[in-house]
């Protein structure tokens, strides 16, 4: 088989990040002291790549004998993959040299993972699907048990792989049974065939087990076991990472075979919104008990899960629009809060928990606001894009007849209020003294709260968009309406 | 040039974002005052080049809408930003930004040396920008944002100066702080703006729309003059404008209001925001007429106002008082005008009192910087010779609100009265006629004890004529004060009237819908004519003898009608029945019931309650996670046995 030029252009973004990638690869292999030099080329390529996907947006039609899109929906995608991989690699700088695992490859892996992710948006076929999904994931596992001399890295790192190649086993092997009842594993095959194929029971379990891949890639209650521990285990920004680009990614396959018109659907229906619902109680329920912020963050993210899956549940225009909205402002906050927590983490997990907030508005207030902005948002409280995210979520669900769902929704944002604003008011209510731990080896980490200049302007940026799109979010309304 | 109109508006936000966000850094008087006063001047440029623009083309290209954007597009609730340019908006934009370009000029005066210089900048152009969105919107709710706004600035620049004392006059003296009076005008605003919100509501649900040219294109279309609906509409309307307009019951945060700066006073509490409601009523006017009700009500609050206000102002000492109370009787007075169907007459008014009222206030503010912050009539005297610019200037301005022709006051008030003795009744017109009277009395009381007689004021004082720019503001507006009524001299003293024809086609659909009652002739209007303008000397007269010459009279009057003058120097005991009947019940109220009770026992027992209860059923569901990948790959298991058996059994 040839490869066509043009096809090469037609996917411009995933090119130019496979060669970017390689570049990394090349440095990391030929140079002492690559890291300065990796963190410099990947943030240079990343923002190239970014401007090349926004800028294929517009573009349609497929390529590579129907395996990939182009333009579009993988373009959207793909352009919040890398702007959350430029925040997360822009981050880790400190965070890297504070915990001394400062070495160049982590740029590459994001790389990569980013890579998969795309690869996802992209695909126009089932076995891509995998392909990405598969490619990010490994390079996640490696980035999770990142922190090599850290034990709770280490497990966090395994228990990611096991649980990991579990779900993989039953993704491929819906995969596989799909393939065995319909011939093929093109998804528009399968979309438009539907009403004839759908009458065969395995392709009804080939779906079942695919759904069940990706809700455990999304974080859904009951596949959503690993999310707190890997969390908590992982280099912080790694966790930001995951709980954005690989959930956002898991959620653009999730939508791409999920999020049609299917008929005599009820049932899947039916499935969809039970996962939703048990995220939402699950995941909002168990954050209220957490002390340490990253697993309160963990289950936080398993509750975002829950909402973004009424979308799909609910199955019209709205919801599956409502959906990649969600996607776009959840990766600003969430990206923004783990940054934070990983800009004022230290050594030995320090500095993690509510208590050791206290005081912070006073201390930092700059730093407090954006925390708040952040954590206002995902509680969902306008004018923060938060709250659009959410109504228009809930709308679309009161539109599909699921006015339940929508209540259940309503409720445990309540509910999540209390914790996300307990970090709130722990800094600016709770007068305590600097509770905040200093660095223990003052010799190579960066001074007390002496932040980079780079990281308080992508954290700035990140609450300025979420500001946006609270206020306005018809811009990107209008553009992901156009997809369709 | 019509393109040019979203520059109007966003150049006092440019200013504000560069004075609130550098202005602590940039750190010059100069640089915050040219900046912040600069943006004004440009929009008032832009605002007067469109203005020019629209005077040259035909009626029908003078109304045009820019839509800016999309805000919310949610089902079927749509609101875009968007603006409306037509006669009256123009006007209000020239007024805006003309009256408040010179009070911006005037500040780089009179707050001179102030540590928050740059502040004080960035509140004013803040508050051009929403009021420039108040009144250029095309739909209730941006016109609700900028509504919401200027109360805003408001409260931040009454309360300016937070932590000086502040005389609210006979009501608890000395115990309040400026902060005081700011958190009560946002109170008593409040109670007007939630009924502005709920018309909004009705009109969303009657017309389905929110925009301006829908809703009154439906609502002179299809509505019947007297409906119920339109009732509720416009008096929860005209609630929300008595608010922001300090009419009875809802007029005592203004005077209060005065704890603000001097220019704050001229340009947010005398020309333009207070003037919020009279353009908001006058922008619905066709709601309006069909609303014969609302209407009367609009006329008789306003002529209560205007004359409670205006004896008011009779006894007060402080020299802002007097005119804040006299902008609440100016206010009445277009609120009548509105209210007999004179929209172009109340809007006239509105425009020639900007003029007077802010030159009033800005001398004010030179005779209070010249000695030494006091405010006290009594404690003045003879500043006539030391200030001669701003006692000549007031004294313009004096002559004009008391109605001397050919000041402009004159056309202005005599439209109105016109109206409210054509189309009201003679009982309007004679209530009208004697708070003019009153008017004259007062205004020239307040320019004798001021600028003529003996001196009161301490020797060691020696105050001096204001800086050039603040004397230059002042000569403009006298200027605009002596001419202003030459755009509406009515037909029967030979003029063409240009603010009426102007302004016809905005309120066309109202004229259709009211019919006027009454013809008269020429005659009867020279003779009302005559009557006022003999009752305004009148009162000037008196006012001059009273307490130039025969300052025993005033003595006399106040110990023979000590009762009256009692309860007039009280102002009615309205704060003092307010605090009774509302505050303090509701103070108590909610200290001793709702606080103690209600919340400390049922509303905190059930969230306490029910966070106990999630807190509790958190640590339960959390055993769940137990940190052994084999029992999650169990949990795993059983949830694919669960939706493989809900999506595999047929339903």
């Amino acid at each position: 088989m040839s490869i066509v030029p043009a096809e090469l252009v037609a996917i411009a973004p995933i090119t130019l990040l496979t060669a970017l990638s390689l570049i990394v690869l090349v440095i990391e292999a030929l140079m002492k002291q690559s890291e300065g030099v990796s963190y410099a080329v990947s943030v240079v390529g990343l923002v190239i790549c970014l401007l090349i996907s926004l800028g294929t947006i517009d573009l349609t039609g497929t390529a590579f004998n129907q395996m990939l899109t182009v333009g579009g929906y993988g373009s959207l995608f793909s352009s919040l993959f890398v702007i959350a991989a430029l925040l997360t690699v822009i981050l880790s700088r400190d965070y890297l040299q504070k915990e001394h695992i400062n070495f160049g490859e982590f740029y590459l892996l994001i790389l990569f993972s980013t890579l998969g992710m795309m690869l996802m948006a992209y695909a126009a076929d089932l076995i891509i699907i995998f392909l990405g999904l598969e490619l990010m994931s490994i390079c996640l596992y490696v980035l999770a048990g990142f922190m090599r001399k850290r034990l709770l890295s280490n497990e966090s790192a395994l228990k990611y792989f096991l649980l990991g190649a579990f779900a993989t086993g039953f993704l491929l092997y819906g995969i596989a049974l799909i393939y065995g009842s319909s011939g093929t594993t093109n998804i528009s095959y399968i979309v438009q065939n539907f009403s004839t194929l759908s009458s065969s029971s395995w392709l009804w379990m080939g779906l079942g087990l695919l759904l069940v891949g990706f809700a455990f890639k999304v974080g859904a209650v009951p596949f959503h076991m690993w999310i707190p521990d890997v969390y908590q285990g992982s280099p912080t920004t790694v966790s930001g990472f995951m709980s954005t680009g690989a959930k956002a990614a898991a959620f653009a396959a999730f939508v791409l075979v999920f999020a049609h018109p299917f008929e005599n659907a009820e049932k899947l229906k039916t499935v969809l919104s039970l996962l939703a619902a048990a995220s939402m109680i699950l995941g909002n329920i168990v954050a209220i008990a957490q002390s340490n912020l990253k697993r309160m963050l963990a289950y936080s993210s398993v509750a975002h899960a829950g909402y973004m899956l009424i979308g799909l549940a609910a199955a019209n225009e709205m919801g599956w629009n409502g959906i990649l909205f969600y996607l776009i402002s959840y990766t600003f906050m969430n990206i923004g809060a783990f940054g934070i927590l990983s800009l004022l983490e230290r050594e030995e997990e320090k500095n993690l928990t509510y208590d050791d907030y206290a005081g912070l508005g006073s201390k930092r207030p700059f730093l407090a606001a954006l925390m708040s902005i952040f954590m206002l948002s995902l509680a969902g409280i306008p004018p923060f894009a938060g709250f659009f995210a959410k109504y228009y979520i809930f709308v679309a669900a009161i539109n599909a007849n699921l006015t339940w769902l929508a209540i259940i929704g309503v409720l445990t944002s309540v509910v999540s209020v209390y914790y996300y604003l307990r970090l709130v008011v722990m800094m600016y209510f709770q007068e305590g003294e600097m509770v905040l731990v200093e660095a223990t080896s003052k010799a190579s980490s960066p001074k007390f709260f002496e932040l980079r200049r780079a990281s308080m302007a992508v954290l700035t940026i990140s609450a300025f968009a979420l500001i946006e799109l609270g206020i306005y979010p018809s811009t990107i309304l209008t553009i992901i309406n156009n997809l369709r | 040039m019509h393109n040019l109109s979203p520059y109007i508006v966003l150049f006092p936000l440019l200013g504000f974002l560069i004075n609130g966000l550098l202005g602590k850094k940039i750190h010059s008087e100069k640089i915050s005052g040219i900046i912040g006063s600069g943006v004004v001047g440009v929009s008032f440029v832009i605002a007067a080049i469109v203005f020019f623009e629209m005077l040259r083309s035909s009626v029908e290209e003078r109304f045009y809408l820019i839509n800016l954007f999309n805000w919310i597009a949610a089902g079927s609730l749509s609101i875009t930003v968007g603006y409306q340019i037509d006669q009256l908006s123009i006007l209000m934009t020239l007024i805006v930004t003309g009256v408040g370009f010179l009070i911006h000029v005037y500040s780089i005066g009179y707050m001179h040396g102030d540590p928050g210089f740059w502040r004080f900048f960035a509140y004013l152009n803040l508050f051009i920008f929403m009021m420039l969105n108040l009144v250029l919107a095309n739909n209730f709710a941006l016109m609700f944002f900028g509504w919401e706004g200027v109360g805003l600035c408001s409260y931040l620049l009454i309360g300016f100066w937070h932590d000086r004392r502040f005389d609210t006059g006979g009501y608890k003296p000395g115990t309040a702080t400026t902060s005081d009076a700011a958190k009560k005008a946002f109170i008593v605003n409040r109670i007007g703006d939630v009924g502005f919100l709920i018309s909004m509501f009705l009109i969303f649900m009657t017309f389905g729309s929110l925009t301006f040219e829908d809703v009154f294109k439906r609502a002179s279309g299809v509505m019947m003059t007297g409906d119920e609906t339109m009732f509720w509409i416009t008096l929860l309307l005209f609630l929300g404008a008595i608010g922001k307009s300090a009419q009875i019951p809802l007029y005592v945060w203004l005077p209060d209001a005065m704890a603000g700066p001097t220019p704050v006073s001229a340009l947010i509490h005398a020309a333009t925001m207070v003037t919020a409601g009279v353009y908001m009523v006058a922008r619905c006017s066709v709601l309006y007429a069909l609303s014969p009700v609302t209407m009367e009500i609009v006329s008789i609050t306003g002529l209560a106002t205007a004359f409670v206000a205006a004896t008011m102002a009779l006894v007060q000492n402080d020299i802002k008082k007097v005119l804040a109370y006299s902008t609440i009787s100016q206010l009445g007075y277009m609120f009548l005008g509105l209210g007999v169907g004179g929209f172009a007459a109340g809007i006239f008014h509105l425009t020639t009192h900007a003029f007077f009222k802010a030159l009033l206030f800005l001398g004010a503010g030179v005779v209070i910087h010249a000695i030494r912050e006091e405010q006290d009539i009594q404690k003045m005297g003879g500043l006539k010779s030391k200030l001669p610019i701003t006692s000549n200037t007031f004294l313009i301005a004096a002559l004009a609100i008391a109605g001397v022709p050919p000041f402009s006051g004159f056309f202005s008030k005599d439209e109105i009265l016109w109206h409210s003795f054509s189309q009201g009744s003679i009982v309007y017109w004679l209530f009208g006629w004697m708070t003019a009277g009153l008017t004259a009395f007062y205004m020239f009381r307040l320019f004798s004890l001021t600028f003529s007689g003996k001196e009161r004021w301490s020797h060691d004082i020696h105050p001096h004529e204001a800086p050039n720019v603040m004397t230059i503001p002042l000569v403009i507006l006298a200027g605009l004060s002596m001419l202003g009524g030459f755009i509406g001299i009515p037909a029967s003293l030979g003029g063409g009237n240009a603010i009426e024809q102007w302004l016809e086609p905005v309120f066309e659909r109202a004229h259709v819908i009211m019919v006027p009652l009454h013809t008269f002739s020429h005659a009867t209007e020279y003779l009302l004519m005559a009557l006022s303008v003999l009752l305004s000397i009148g009162g000037v007269y008196i006012a001059r003898l009273f307490y130039l010459r025969r300052t025993d009279i005033v003595f006399k009057l106040s110990t023979s009608f000590a009762t009256i003058y009692k309860f007039l120097w009280n102002k009615y005991y309205v704060d003092e029945m307010y605090d009774a009947v509302v505050v303090q019940p509701v103070v108590k109220g909610s200290e001793k019931l709702l606080w103690a009770r209600f919340d400390v026992s049922i509303v905190d027992g059930l969230v306490n309650g029910t966070a106990r209860f999630m807190y509790s059923l958190s640590g339960i569901l959390r055993r769940i996670q137990v940190g052994v990948a084999q029992s999650y790959a169990m949990v795993f298991v059983a949830g694919i046995i669960i939706i493989l058996g809900i999506l595999l059994t047929r339903m």
